[in-house]
């Protein structure tokens, strides 16, 4: 069988968790908040995400829990950033350390319990069509409403008020409040959504791609999806893309390793993360987009004079 | 064209009563009271830290008062957040844009309206106002890409399109070439015979006294009078502003001597992308000669500072010092050579915020035998802190206030105070006098001059012509990263040098010699 078709078919889920997550820091950082905390959130979605469904047998249910969880974490960071002041790097980071020990805590009975996964939708008609049909319209329904979010993204922020006035916020937070904006209340939106994506991301891990708990089981996607962020240049379109091209490129990896091509697998392995690095690198070669994207008061504690 | 004779009847638009605002370390506003009538354009005339701004604000809904009621249309009102006071149509214009870069005109625009509007919508109604004021500007244009001068237009058009019966401009001339000035003024005179009142808040008294119906005058916080400019004098308005008289500085004749800089087509790319690119930049300065450096900023005056100060490096010997080629020398070496500068941005670039005035002095002053074999010795630093504080009579509590609490016109007297005392061969002075009081001003400027009187060379940076005019042996225009011939000040105009500032230095020099200020015709 040509092996094309499944490789893409497994590249576009293996991107779906990275296209829910970096949307949503797409956005917390476009109103200028830089969450580290990505994938502590993903796997308190994961766990939670996957008891839910365990218990209740809804994967809808389960997708409502992941991001239920994934805001009740990311409202704790807002609390510490946004009310408190705390330093935005380091609170991410405990963020995620957090995430990691609690999930597990929390996750330690539910370990190696399988579920049924999502099943796929079928299109009578499109679904049939040889090749195509395969390629395009075989999905889970995540992975149609990961290309929804991007669509409702990419409005948000280019044609709607609201989005003018988050990347207004990011710009110059100051600003925003002198001609009258609430910096506190859009950025703590901003960090809502962005903790819902994020365990949403999580969910699909646990529910779609390999349907149990594992601990720990993002494996570091929470930091891919903080790099396609930059990597995409804080534009939508772009971040999706680079989540499809990692997703690709770490599916290449593993079929490449399944043909048994002579290369030592280490390389292989190492290539996902070496491709993100250099298109990263690329990408920063030049400053006017980064400049003209880049949320300039990102990670920068706003406090509103009296 | 005179609005005051047809709105003197009518009752006033704004009156304040009692206004107090105290903060912490200073009362900003005491007991402040005034009263504006629809269609007069009334200035609030103080130094720095008057409390001008403070005042404004809070009728703008930024700041709370603590004590005071603000009559609007004869009923009292509230305001506690800018929308609510744009509702009731108050318009400000800030002193420091309130633009985001990254944005275009007209989003930037529709961020400050209450309602929505779609964008084409919106983009007609830029073009419309901004035509009928004189005030031409492209909807669809990014910010960053814009010059001072647009981006107040911008400014101006927001307050505009919201058909303000009030509107507040902070320090409006402070960024524009003297023809722009005109411009500007032809504006708000045409918004005032509509019926708008202006609040115009400035510290130059010939601007307040060529457009303002009258002035209220600002001094510590408190009102210390009010005047019809225009039959006060400059020295009266200056009295009431400062509490005694302007001292005057003045430039004696004194023959230059040996080169101290030399500038051989010097050109160099921009580093940041919204910056400009220096272009065949040729000058000297000699040894007892002050070079000003006019034009508006955005024009490559970041870029020469940073080229000047080594903070970019540049090949070859494009930049000699002493002689010497100092292209490829870093800040510290050129300092050894005998070279200070005093920044353009105070904080985080002439000091660092938060230590104190001693260790700010020891940034640069390290040679003055503060550090000795790797050692601080914090008895001589603070020693040369206390005579900078107290030859330039800087107000602060010690040397050991950090340098972020003081108000923009001390800390710069101590920076200038500091470079001053390293005893320079060449001292290269960015804006200033920029955001300080009259009084400190004339401090700083009589300390530039009297470092030229030692023999030092001086190459000054300023946006103020004014000052340019008071304290150069020669004047030159940096337009567009390039630089103008050279002249005399007394061989030329505030108008040929405005001429100069937009780009075009093919209009002789001496022409205008004879011909307009462009201020004194308004008056």
């Amino acid at each position: 069988m040509n092996p094309i078709v499944p490789m893409i078919a497994s590249t576009v889920v293996a991107a779906t968790p990275l296209i829910y997550a970096a949307l949503g820091e797409t956005i917390v950082e476009k109103a200028g908040v830089l969450n580290l905390g990505i994938e502590g959130m993903m796997l308190i979605g994961a766990v939670a995400g996957f008891a839910a469904t365990l218990a209740t047998g809804s994967d809808t249910v389960g997708f409502m829990a992941a991001a239920g969880a994934g805001v009740a974490l990311s409202l704790a960071f807002g609390f510490l950033t946004l009310n408190l002041q705390t330093n935005q790097v380091a609170t991410g980071l405990a963020l995620t350390l957090f995430g990691i020990g609690l999930s597990a805590f929390v996750g330690h009975n539910l370990a190696g319990t399988p579920l049924p996964p999502l099943p796929p939708i079928f299109i009578p008609g499109l679904s049939s069509i040889p090749i195509v049909g395969d390629l395009l319209f075989r999905y889970d329904i995540m992975v149609y409403l990961s290309l929804v979010l991007f669509a409702a993204v990419e409005w948000f922020l280019i044609k709607s008020h609201a989005g003018l006035t988050l990347r207004a916020i990011g710009e110059s937070p100051s600003v925003a409040h002198a001609i009258g904006k609430s910096v506190l209340t859009t950025r703590y939106l901003a960090v809502m959504f962005g903790g819902a994506c994020a365990g949403i991301a999580g969910a699909y891990l646990s529910l779609v791609q390999t349907p149990m708990w594992v601990e720990g089981m993002s494996a570091g996607k929470g930091w891919i999806a903080l790099a396609l962020v930059v990597f995409g240049t804080w534009k939508p379109a772009r971040v999706v893309l680079g989540a499809y091209l990692f997703g690709g490129v770490t599916q290449f990896q593993l079929f490449a390793q399944g043909f048994g091509l002579p290369i030592p697998t280490e390389f292989l392995s190492m290539l996902p993360y070496a491709a993100t690095v250099v298109v990263l690198v690329i990408i920063c070669r030049d400053p006017k987009t980064i400049l003209l994207n880049q949320p300039a008061s990102l990670g920068i504690s706003f406090h509103a004079a009296a | 064209m005179n609005p005051v004779g047809n709105a003197t009847d009518s009752k006033p638009r704004l009156v304040l009563t009692g206004i107090t605002k105290r903060y912490p370390s200073v009362v900003a506003n005491d007991d402040i009271s005034l009263s504006v009538r629809p269609g007069e354009i009334h200035a609030v005339l103080g130094e720095n830290g008057a409390g001008k701004s403070t005042l404004m604000k809070i009728i703008y809904g930024i700041t709370k008062p603590d004590a005071g009621t603000i009559l609007w249309n004869g009923q009292y009102e509230t305001i506690t957040t800018p929308s609510q006071a744009r509702r009731l149509g108050i318009g400000m214009v800030f002193q420091h844009f309130s633009l985001f870069e990254t944005l275009t005109v007209w989003e930037n625009i529709a961020l400050a309206l209450d309602e929505r509007v779609s964008s084409a919508k919106l983009a007609a109604q830029i073009t419309e106002v901004s035509e009928k004021y004189g005030l031409p500007i492209d909807p669809y244009r990014l910010v960053h890409s814009m010059s001072v001068g647009e981006r107040q237009r911008v400014e101006i058009v927001r307050c505009l399109l919201q058909e303000p019966k009030l509107l507040i401009m902070d320090e409006p001339t402070s960024v524009l070439t003297p023809q722009a000035v005109l411009v500007l003024f032809e504006t708000l005179r045409r918004l005032a015979s509509e019926g708008c009142s202006i609040l115009y808040i400035s510290h130059k008294l010939d601007e307040i006294r060529a457009l303002c119906d009258s002035a209220t005058v600002l001094r510590g916080g408190r009102v210390s009078g009010t005047a019809i400019p225009k039959n006060e004098t400059n020295e009266s308005l200056a009295r009431l502003m400062i509490g005694g008289e302007l001292a005057v500085c003045s430039l004696m004749p004194r023959q230059p001597e040996e080169v101290r800089l030399e500038l051989d087509h010097l050109s160099l790319p921009t580093a940041d992308p919204f910056g400009t690119t220096l272009k065949e930049i040729s000058l000297t300065v000699r040894s007892g000669e002050i070079l000003g450096i006019a034009g508006v900023s955005g024009n490559g005056q970041k870029e020469l500072m940073a080229a000047l100060s080594g903070e970019r490096l540049s090949t070859g010997p494009m930049i000699k010092l002493l002689g010497q080629p100092v292209g490829d020398l870093n800040p510290a070496k050129r300092r050894e050579l005998g070279l200070t500068f005093v920044p353009e941005e105070r904080l985080g670039r002439g000091a660092v915020p938060p230590m104190s005035l001693a260790y700010n002095a020891l940034l640069t002053g390290s040679r003055k035998g503060m550090v000795q074999n790797g050692m601080i010795y914090p008895t001589v630093m603070r020693s040369f802190a206390k005579k900078v504080i107290e030859r330039f009579k800087v107000k602060c509590g010690d040397e050991q206030s950090a340098a972020s609490s003081l108000s923009g016109g001390n800390l710069q007297k101590y920076i200038v105070g500091r470079e001053t005392m390293l005893e320079p061969k060449m001292m290269i002075v960015g804006q200033p006098t920029w955001g300080v009081d009259v009084g400190a001003a004339q401090l700083i400027r009589q300390a530039l001059i009297d470092l030229r009187d030692q023999g030092v060379a001086l190459l000054v940076i300023s946006e103020e012509l004014d000052e340019l005019f008071i304290i150069s042996d020669r004047l030159m225009v940096l337009a567009e990263g390039r630089l103008s011939p050279s002249v005399r000040p007394a061989e030329t105009s505030i108008g040929q040098i405005g001429t100069w500032m937009s780009g075009k230095f093919n209009e002789p020099a001496g022409r205008g010699a004879a011909g307009a200020d462009p201020l004194q015709e308004v008056a």
